[in-house]
């Protein structure tokens, strides 16, 4: 098959009259069907409706002339109710659970005009690194079968990178866009906290969660960001910040810019040279293309992981506690109502989940809370300051620069025992979401052996707008993200 | 802060999360929450004096709206995902779960 088309390219053909929706949408699914037995990105492909959503947006081409997604195949994380599609979080938990009623950003990406093909495979309710945490089995890397596409939103990154659909949503608590997005060679998302509604994703860590979208272009993030991005009256935690014109930001002028790098950490134990040495190469771009290079410290990064598994943990223990076998998904039948929760949650939640249940409900338990939750949090507000503190004053810096991941994609197996070193994954992510700025990871390079590396930057309260524009102007010098992976 | 966990430890903490664990999970998580604490640890060597806790990244913001009535979901599509309910055509309209009194 061709080289598959931007979601630019796909709504104006569309639009346009150049091909029907319908093509749009087979072209789509017989790409899932060729590509998805090697992969696994897909835990449910909703065809049927999907061609029945083409049909209307063909017989109705008029009224979507102006629909910034008319006719764009869309992928969602299987973690995002959809109504009257079957949404797992995969999780045996949630097997046969059909949600009845729409996530905002589902409702939203219907009135833009985009059409559902199916819901993407993750780890079990987005607890992991590696998409390797599903009980339904892992995907797989487009790049290379025997690594892991990263996680938690490893089926979305797949589908984009193999060409299965444009555009795919995920959803981040600690780096779930941005890691399997670099391991994976698209462009991963995670705007800033309360940005995007999340009325409609299964909670994990409230205080850190938000949706976004993986892309093939910086264009392509942009237009997607402009649709979902927004207040919700269903979401008091979704920003009343005007939402800016994403798109119309992306000048390809970044003269001036002041990029923080914090040389500390690109250069500390742990990090892949070849990773270290691909983030300076597309520094050296921006640097050629007019920003300033500005050498910052973030002085509390180094407790960035610890502070945000014992934060995270904890909001999980109080989010997972509504599994519990009453109202919806699995119930493991007992005649004792105490022994039905726990031989449910027992029989309905994998390892990795228990493992930070139990975690949270431990650091939360009386005579450990001021020691583990409590002093997380102070130092939560540590980590915070040192992001305030450059993107302020009189050395400024307008974005931060460094790795999106640690390592290039690993195997398969590689870290499934050994929780800890699977947590070190999320080395260079997690800040953003215990900061609540916006992040991007940008396609910046491969490895000796042709595994993606991904360039992560880090910007302001509410700026998704300078991050796409420097991510589009390294974009436009660099050729990294018109690679297609074997698989596709 | 224990360096280690014993099994009746994992067993209060799994009881309090209304999990049942297996011999095997007990031994795993034993082990396996005690190294992640260790490492977790580190954040007790930074001075926190005075310092306020932060629960959200982003400030919080007014969240008044008009206090108007509009529909919720129907009672027969919420419970159509119930593992055991009685349905409103039947006059019932609730979830069922095991006896608790008597």
């Amino acid at each position: 098959m061709s080289t598959p088309a931007t979601l630019a390219e796909t709504r104006e053909a569309v639009v346009s009259g150049a091909r029907t929706a319908v093509e749009v949408c087979r072209e789509a699914l017989s790409r899932i069907e060729a590509a998805d037995p090697a992969l696994h990105a897909f835990h449910t492909v909703t065809a049927e409706r999907a061609l029945a959503r083409a049909v209307e947006i063909d017989t109705h081409r008029e009224r979507f002339r102006n629909a910034p997604l008319a006719g764009v195949p869309v992928s969602l994380k299987d973690n995002i109710c959809t109504n009257g599609v079957r949404t797992t979080a995969s999780s045996r938990v949630l097997e046969r659970f059909v949600p009845p009623y729409d996530a905002t950003v589902v409702t939203r990406l219907h009135e833009a005009g985009a059409i559902l093909v199916g819901k993407t495979n993750c780890d079990e309710f987005a607890m992991g690194s590696s998409t390797e945490n599903s009980a339904f089995g892992p995907s797989r890397n487009p790049w290379a079968a025997d690594r892991i596409p990263g996680g938690s939103s490893g089926g979305s990154a797949v589908a984009v990178a193999a060409g299965m659909t444009p555009l795919a949503f995920g959803s981040e608590t600690g780096g779930s866009i941005r890691q399997p997005a670099a391991m994976c060679g698209v462009f991963g998302l995670k705007p800033t906290y309360g940005r995007v509604s999340r009325y409609g994703l299964l909670a994990f860590g409230s205080s850190l969660d938000q949706i976004g979208p993986f892309a093939r272009t910086a264009r392509d993030a942009a237009i997607a960001l402009g649709v979902i991005a927004g207040a919700d009256p269903a979401d008091s935690t979704a920003s009343r910040e005007p939402v800016s014109d994403y798109v119309a930001s992306l000048t390809g002028d970044i003269r001036g810019l002041r990029i923080g790098v914090p040389n500390h950490l690109i250069h500390q134990g742990g990090v892949h040279p070849e990773i270290s040495r691909a983030v300076e190469a597309s520094l050296t771009v921006l640097k050629e293309r007019g920003a300033r290079l500005v050498d910052i410290e973030l002085p509390h990064s180094k407790y960035a992981i610890p502070v945000y598994y014992l934060v995270a943990t904890a909001e999980a223990s109080s989010n997972l506690a509504r599994y519990d076998g009453v109202r919806y998904g699995l119930r493991e039948r007992q005649t004792d109502l105490d022994e039905m929760y726990s031989r449910t949650r027992e029989k309905g939640f994998g390892a990795e989940v228990k493992r930070r249940i139990m975690l949270g409900t431990y650091v939360l338990s009386a005579g450990y809370y001021d020691a583990y939750y409590l002093k997380a949090q102070q130092v939560r507000t540590l980590i915070r300051r040192d992001y305030e503190q450059a993107f302020a004053g009189g050395d400024a810096v307008d974005v931060i620069a460094m790795p999106t991941s640690p390592t290039p994609p690993f195997r398969l197996g590689e870290k499934t025992d050994d929780p800890l070193q699977m947590y070190l994954a999320d080395v260079f992510t997690v800040s953003a979401n215990l900061t609540g700025n916006p992040g991007i990871s940008v396609p910046a390079g491969f490895s000796s052996t042709g595994l993606p590396i991904g360039l992560q930057l880090t910007g302001r309260m509410f700026d998704e707008a300078t991050l796409l524009r420097v991510a589009d102007a390294y974009e436009r010098i660099t050729d990294w993200h018109t690679r297609t992976p074997p698989a596709a | 802060m224990p360096a280690e966990f014993t099994r009746a430890q994992i067993e209060a903490i799994a009881a309090l999360a209304h999990l049942e664990l297996d011999p095997a999970e007990v031994e795993m998580f034993a082990r396996q929450l005690a190294d992640i604490l260790a490492y977790a640890d580190q954040v007790q060597q930074v001075d926190t004096s005075g310092v306020p806790p932060t629960a959200y990244g982003v400030g919080p913001h007014s969240v008044d709206r008009p206090d108007q009535v509009v529909p919720s979901l129907a009672v027969d599509d919420v419970l159509a995902n119930a593992p055991d309910s009685d349905r409103p055509r039947s006059g019932g309209g609730f979830f069922k779960v095991p006896r608790v009194i008597g």
